[in-house]
């Protein structure tokens, strides 16, 4: 499965102050190791709010907003995109990662990304449940051999 | 650390699956037996998950599951030294797993991985032995998620695990990770074991056992841990490419009511542009590396020529053409020469294509295969001669093996027959 891993914006963050050598150190090693792993598929810093610019939709409306924004708790500062087997591992890499905001809470958002096994719901228990006699029946049939 | 709630045995082997091969590898380093490796790490896990319940995830669980397993060797190595005590002396010098060296921890670790990758898939071994061994040791799945992958039985598999462990301990397989042109000479067996689980996985549509999907990944995941590992080898990189290139298009590749999609019929905008993205770059290593191109970095490439395309129009067919060419004269086999055909008649018409097609139909490795009368069929179509295109296509259904292929093919034939009898 793929998950995406967001990074909360903070204070800090959202005020432009850049991480200092060891925890740059820190995160190149944590990365480097995601990497190893055979998990990282992408990841990235984002800047903080002000260089954004939000488009909002009402209706037929389009309406253009200059950043920065204020609720930093619900900012983004950045992402990973992982592949992983389960939550549990997506978690147990979080768990590893460095603290990312050093004198400020942080917080990390892990969350699954839509595949190709999301779709088409409806026609897999009955597929499913082919696919589950088949291996059944193969699994008796080499039983006997 | 934080405070983290007591974690659950899914957490616990989650952890497992990410250490597992390090921490296997590094064992076998220190022992020189891949069964008793792998028995101190499951003898490790399995105080792991009394454990850490209670006392929570370690800081660092891959040294706590290190440590215990070597604790559990050396407590076996010295009862083992104390009940045949007249014979320690014979047992110093001709066993050295029972004295091994605390120091030999802080070697490079990262070589753990590669001797494991190497012994899991040594040429002594059977192909179906290589996939087993890799998918328990270095991927770190089950017994029966092995069998279920593979729709065979958990027995199979351990037997066939068991065997395998005996083959190597009996040939004395050396431990060391080879080197120079040793080590480029063992890397084909691995790469053959890693697609073999690729296509297991990639061959399966969706709606099929949920195992499948996670094979494609699983495979995908072994590709990148192994270009990381050997980061010269080409094809390596251009097995990666091949994998990341075929999954990008895993969403388009299952119609609404399960049946499998073409390539030509695609929707493209269903391409996962993050794998593409990632399969060109991997593409890009290994065609800087090395020319000529390996098999596999040729295939990619062909891949890559259908991932850059938009639209099946804007494909360069003369480019896919001259890579099939190279491939060909590379493999000499006929089934990527059918392939090259369907390019040949994609680039200069279907009669061209037809033509090789048809001098390749006696050919015996393609007896019985499914596809050499579904390409004659696809071709006797475009050329509006649906009459031989039905027989053909008829042909290709009965051949094939799997359920949902045969089902588009006989609509092909009976769209074919509507065709050359409009009247009926």
């Amino acid at each position: 499965m793929k998950v995406m891993v967001i990074v909360k914006a903070t204070r800090n963050s959202e005020a432009g102050v850049m991480p200092g050598e060891d925890l740059l150190a820190a995160m190149g090693k944590y990365n480097e190791e995601l990497v190893k792993a055979g998990i990282m598929l992408a990841g990235d810093g984002l800047h903080p709010s002000v260089k954004g610019k939000r488009v909002r939709f009402s209706g037929n409306k389009r309406t253009v907003v200059d950043g920065p924004f204020a609720e930093t708790k619900e900012l983004i500062a950045g992402y990973w995109i992982w592949q992983v087997r389960s939550m549990e591992e997506a978690i147990e890499w979080v768990r590893r990662c460095p603290d990312p905001m050093p004198g400020e809470d942080a917080e990390l958002e892990v969350r699954p990304v839509f595949e190709a096994e999301d779709f088409g719901q409806e026609l897999t228990p009955e597929l499913r449940a082919r696919e589950e006699r088949l291996r059944l029946e193969m699994e008796r049939q080499k039983g006997q051999r | 650390m934080g405070e983290f709630e007591a974690p659950t045995r899914a957490t616990i082997e989650a952890v497992w699956r990410i250490e597992a091969a390090r921490l296997i590898g590094g064992l076998v380093r220190l022992v020189r037996d891949v069964d008793r490796a792998e028995d101190f790490a499951q003898g490790a896990l399995v105080t792991a998950l009394e454990r850490w319940p209670e006392a929570g995830i370690p800081d660092n669980p891959g040294a706590w599951l290190m440590t215990t397993a070597k604790n559990r060797a050396t407590d076996e190595a010295r009862r083992r030294a104390m009940m045949d005590g007249r014979h320690r002396e014979l047992e110093r010098t001709t066993t050295p797993w029972t004295t091994f060296d605390v120091e030999s921890l802080d070697e490079i670790i990262g070589d753990d991985v590669l001797r494991l990758v190497f012994i899991a898939c040594h040429p002594i071994l059977s192909r179906d032995a290589r996939v087993a061994l890799t998918l328990r040791l270095v991927a770190g799945l089950s017994t029966a998620e092995i069998a279920r992958a593979f729709l065979t039985t958990e027995v199979t598999v351990a037997q066939r695990i068991v065997r395998s462990k005996r083959t190597l301990a009996e040939a004395k397989v050396p431990f060391e990770v080879p080197t120079g042109e040793d080590l480029h000479a063992r890397i084909p067996p691995i790469l053959e074991v890693v697609y073999l689980i690729f296509n297991e996985g990639y061959a399966a549509t969706a709606g099929d056992d949920w195992l499948r999907p996670e094979l494609c990944d699983e495979a995908l995941r072994l590709g990148r841990i192994l270009v990381g590992l050997v980061p010269g080898e080409a094809e390596a990189h251009g097995l990666l490419a091949l994998m990341e290139l075929q999954a990008s298009r895993a969403r388009a590749r299952v119609g609404p009511r399960g049946e499998p999609v073409l390539l030509a019929e695609q929707d493209r905008t269903l391409w996962d542009r993050l794998l593409i993205t990632r399969g060109l770059s991997a593409l890009h290593r290994a065609e800087a590396i090395r020319r000529p191109l390996g098999p596999y970095t040729l295939q990619a490439a062909i891949a890559a020529c259908h991932a850059v395309a938009t639209r099946l129009e804007d494909t360069d067919w003369r480019r896919v053409l001259a890579l099939y060419d190279a491939l060909v004269e590379l493999t000499g086999s006929p089934v990527v020469e059918l392939n090259r055909a369907v390019a040949v008649a994609m680039a200069d018409g279907p009669a061209e294509g037809l033509s090789l097609v048809d001098a390749l139909s006696d050919h015996p490795v393609l007896q019985g295969y499914h596809l050499l009368p579904a390409v004659r069929g696809d071709l006797l179509s475009r050329l509006g001669r649906s009459a031989e295109a039905e027989v053909a296509f008829d042909e290709a259904a009965g051949l094939a093996t799997n359920a949902r292929e045969r089902k588009l093919l006989r609509a092909r034939a009976e769209a074919c027959a509507r065709r050359s009898r409009p009247s009926e």
